[in-house]
């Protein structure tokens, strides 16, 4: 395999078609890294959806993943490489976060998933945008510049895991981590026109995820299928002994949710997230997701969640106080960027004020307002308890139905620069996503059309805690039945 | 609701963040919008709620009692800015003058 058009051809593979080709012989390990890695420098220089390529060590292990088959190796990733967020910390391969405080920081000890990624055989192509520390929407608050939108460079991506988003919509890899801790796969996901999958809390283990939100982040694969967000999953999920927030239960064979049939299934629209403020094309798009639905023998349940509204005030006070907590930890002494205060303080002061961005520094000081004396009561904890309403919401709601399904966004691909100086408004993008990471629920978002500018619209499906096999095969016979992953952008 | 300068001073120096000028003006105004906006959350009645920290039903997770490897101390200290003999070096926290 050698020919021009035929390397390029590979790119069009997803994880399952990479990993059945290889198993057959069509292509080698050495031939599919080659070919991503070549189109990563194709096309990257017009989205810069990565931060850094790691070709070397990557064709080294691609090579090696070729002898391993060759010796009878049948690891379910073995050769297959894939992209990876740089909230994620990897092994000798700089993680920053996207931020300059850990600008050149390299990780002695790696993430649980990439680790599990790598013991399925998998190759690490490099590390991708991210707004800086997973906060915000749009990819635009990373310290090394945006990524742009294969679909139309004038647009954002979405965020955080823009990045991710991007890559695998331009076919620079089959497929990519990303982390959601209020929408940060399912938004880019739906922003790119491609599968997004947020497990349910407890599910993937954090270890070695750079902590944002700590009882909200979850890592999930950004994909072009639902089989391959499936796949990916069930290497990525389970119990750590590292991370005291996974549950200790078995992780199912994921792809063997995918049927295509679901008949009988009950599907839950809630009113409250088909309001005014949804772009109309959006809307239009989802209602015909729904009467595709209906025709696949699903059941279309109206249903209620009161407090639907208090998700986003809830989530940006719950969010940003873990992260004054979790932030507190960069004061240029066991890593990072640091200053030369003279005094311990100065040296904080100094070392925080120069290495953080002004997203950052916002949520950390809206956090430490939040949390500080006299304001704990009436902000924090008063979240905390709305956060249980919205949890009993769910659970009400789950008694009636299967899966939930919304728009993922109100809006598609917002552009460049729309939004940067105007905090609140990009919040409100997070308005249908945020509530699943409150919740401990699993969504997934999956492309359902394209609006008048041919920007990919995407359609959310909300599960119960650990039910991913529900969200993965109701999302898994909508895609088969549409023909949405088709396209591909023209970059 | 708007936050005064004063205000946005006195957070910054608990959360240990260097402001210009311009940020702690920027902010007074950013801050205040989202707050108001997260207000929201006040005129509910939880009286009796109580609060979610965490959405897992476990409790009192325990690792099993076995030694198990963890990172060299060249390793614990290889991103450290400024070390010595494997020990993270800092500006002193305490003064000498003996006061």
């Amino acid at each position: 395999m050698t020919g021009r058009n035929e390397t390029e051809q590979l790119t069009t593979l997803g994880v399952v078609d990479c990993r059945d080709g290889l198993a057959g012989g069509r292509f080698s390990s050495v031939d599919l890294t080659q070919a991503f890695l070549q189109r990563i420098d194709k096309v990257d220089g017009r989205i810069h959806a990565f931060l850094r390529t790691t070709p070397a060590q990557a064709l080294e292990a691609a090579a090696e993943a070729d002898r391993a088959r060759a010796e009878g190796d049948l690891r379910p990733l073995l050769g297959i490489p894939l992209a990876i967020k740089d909230v994620l910390m990897t092994t000798g391969i700089e993680t920053t976060a996207g931020s300059r405080i850990l600008e050149g920081f390299v990780p002695p000890y790696c993430a649980t998933a990439v680790e599990k990624l790598n013991s399925a055989g998998a190759i690490i192509l490099g590390k991708t945008n991210t707004d800086e520390f997973a906060m915000g929407s749009s990819t635009e608050n990373s310290a090394y510049g945006p990524t742009l939108n294969p679909w139309n460079l004038d647009r954002v991506p979405g965020g955080s895991s823009g990045g991710s988003a991007a890559a695998v919509a331009a076919h620079e890899a089959p497929a990519a981590l990303g982390t959601d801790t209020g929408g940060s796969v399912r938004q880019p996901a739906a922003f790119c026109g491609i599968v997004g999958l947020k497990p349910s809390y407890g599910r993937v283990s954090r270890y070695g995820l750079i902590a944002y939100g700590s009882s909200l982040d979850q890592v999930g694969p950004i994909t072009r299928s639902v089989a391959d967000a499936a796949l990916l999953l069930e290497v990525i999920a389970g119990a750590d002994a590292r991370d005291s927030t996974t549950m200790p239960v078995e992780a199912p064979a994921f792809s063997s949710a995918l049927t295509g049939d679901i008949a009988g299934l009950r599907v839950g629209i809630p009113q409250e997230y088909f309001v005014a403020g949804i772009q109309p094309e959006v809307e239009k798009a989802v209602r015909s997701a729904i009467e595709q639905f209906a025709s696949l023998g699903a059941e279309i349940v109206p249903i209620s969640l009161p407090n639907a509204e208090l998700a986003l005030p809830v989530y940006y006070l719950v969010v940003t106080a873990e992260a004054s907590a979790n932030l507190a930890r960069y004061d240029g002494i066991r890593f990072g960027l640091s200053a030369d205060g003279e005094t311990v303080f100065d040296h904080f002061r100094q070392t925080r004020g120069a290495g953080f961005g002004p997203e950052v520094k916002r949520r950390i000081m809206l956090g430490t307002y939040a949390l500080s004396a006299g304001y704990y009561d009436a902000y924090y904890l008063k979240a905390q308890q709305v956060r249980t309403m919205i949890r009993q919401d769910f659970d009400r709601a789950f008694s009636q139905v299967d899966v939930i399904l919304s728009p993922t966004s109100p809006t598609t691909a917002f552009r460049i620069g729309e939004k940067v100086d105007d905090p609140l408004a990009m919040i409100l993008t997070d308005i249908f996503t945020t509530s699943a990471n409150l919740a401990g629920l699993c969504g997934i978002s999956v492309p359902c059309g394209f609006d008048g500018d041919d920007l990919p619209i995407g359609l959310q499906l909300l599960g119960p805690p650990f039910g991913e096999e529900k969200i993965l095969a109701a999302a898994y016979a909508y895609e088969q039945s549409t023909e949405w992953r088709l396209r591909r952008p023209k970059l | 609701m708007n936050l005064t300068k004063d205000e946005v001073a006195h957070v910054a120096e608990l959360a240990k963040l260097q402001l210009t000028d311009t940020e702690l003006e920027e902010f007074a105004g950013q801050l205040g919008q989202i707050l108001t906006y997260a207000q929201q959350v006040q005129s509910v009645d939880t009286s009796a709620v109580p609060p979610t920290p965490q959405v897992l039903p476990l409790t009192n997770v325990l690792a099993t009692d076995e030694a198990r490897g963890s990172l060299s101390n060249e390793q614990a200290v290889v991103n450290a800015p400024d070390s010595d003999d494997g020990y993270f070096r800092v500006v002193a926290v305490f003064d000498d003058s003996g006061a």
